[in-house]
């Protein structure tokens, strides 16, 4: 039981993507214009992560090693088709927003990292745990940079005014000059921050 | 002609394909530490790119449409560049051994290079027909090999500066990124 726990709790802070494991970088930065579109694209990643892990595991004994890859690719390309035609039904307004990045999911690194390093070697509930904590994990990060660009890029915070009357926002922020900034700005910070951790 | 000169240039500088649409960041960041790395996978992302457009293009019109499978594009696209890198892959082993040293290593990173995916559904989404398919396919990767090998040069200069050591590795390689997307935000209305 312990197992599980660490296996969700690791995703969580101690492996945290992509602040953590630089994967999946590209939906990262190009979602995240507003706090409500990182959770989105978060929330359907982990739907992805979390059926992919399973299904992977359960058919772990039965995929050759040689055609792994086109496989789990294979797996992972069938959830992102349900995740697709969902958000078209039921949340077409979010669709609309991340629009290509949702056909992307099937491309980003972690869930095939995670089918390759994980998932394709442990049962279903220690990979159904790993999936959720990376997902979650993947699902804060996107927030909270989100979070961070629309408060600076905006003045807003999920759409209600945060800032002062008289506050000028910094446009460029919502612009890939900006996400590019502040992630990188956020990956110095969690560098700074770990190594005050191993000092004490 | 115009048409195609705007549609390169527009592709190349304006909507570069990492600087603005950001597809493909993770080799971008993993291959531009040294210059000779940076040109070998810029080559074979235009190689692949190319040719994965057009097959995409090919399944598009020929096989989902006629037969309304529209919904299934993420996945056939997917195969079908898989596929595509595991045969280029062999051919090239096979035919044309010194390509084949250059570009060996990088070639099954690139079905996971979200930037190959990424232009063949833009491409069908833009309802280009074959030969603008095409031109866009190679305009877009030469802007992704630009970028590439741009930041390469960057990467390669500060190598041994004093940078904070927090910040060193990916940190400042995003920021560099950054500066770089404000440089090229200046061709932004030079094509619409």
């Amino acid at each position: 039981m312990m197992s599980v726990v660490q296996e969700f709790t690791k995703g969580l802070w101690k492996e945290i993507p992509p602040f953590r494991l630089v994967l999946g970088l590209c939906p990262t930065l190009a979602v995240t214009t507003a706090g409500k579109n990182g959770v989105g694209m978060g929330l359907a990643t982990t739907f992805v992560l979390v059926c992919s892990n399973i299904l992977i595991s359960l058919l772990r004994n039965i995929i050759p090693n040689k055609v792994r890859i086109a496989a789990f690719i294979v797996v992972i390309a069938s959830f992102v088709v349900i995740v697709e035609l969902v958000m078209q039904a039921y949340f077409y307004p979010l669709y609309k927003i991340l629009g290509i990045f949702i056909p992307l999911i099937v491309v980003n690194c972690i869930i095939l990292g995670r089918a390759e390093a994980f998932a394709s070697k442990n049962s279903v509930l220690p990979s159904i745990a790993d999936g959720l904590g990376m997902g979650f994990g993947f699902t804060i990060s996107l927030t909270v940079l989100g979070s961070i660009r629309e408060i600076i890029g905006n003045g807003t915070l999920f759409g209600t005014s945060v800032m002062w009357s008289s506050f000028e926002p910094f446009a460029i922020m919502l612009k890939p000059p900006g996400a590019f900034l502040c992630l990188g700005l956020i990956l110095g910070l969690m560098n700074l921050i770990s190594s005050r951790q191993k000092g004490h | 002609m115009s048409d195609y000169l705007l549609l390169i240039v527009g592709a190349i500088f304006v909507n570069n394909i990492i600087l603005a649409r950001y597809l493909g960041n993770c080799p971008f960041l993993g291959c531009s530490t040294r210059l000779d790395t940076a040109i070998g996978m810029a080559m074979a992302v235009v190689f692949v790119v190319v040719m994965a457009s057009g097959a995409t293009w090919i399944v598009e019109t020929y096989i989902l449409v006629p037969y309304e499978l529209e919904y299934l594009e993420t996945i056939a696209f997917i195969l079908v560049i898989a596929a595509l890198v595991q045969f280029v892959e062999m051919f090239l082993q096979k035919s044309v051994p010194a390509l084949y040293q250059a570009l060996g290593i990088y070639l099954p990173l690139i079905t996971t290079n979200c930037a190959v995916l990424g232009i063949a559904i833009l491409a069908v989404q833009n309802e280009y027909d074959f030969v603008k398919t095409l031109v866009y396919a190679f305009a877009a990767s030469v802007g992704y090999g630009m970028a590439l090998i741009i930041l390469t040069g960057i990467r390669e200069r500060y190598a041994v500066a004093p940078i904070p050591v927090h910040l060193r590795g990916t940190s400042i390689g995003l920021v560099t990124v950054g500066l770089l997307a404000l440089a090229f935000l200046g061709f932004a209305g030079l094509v619409h």
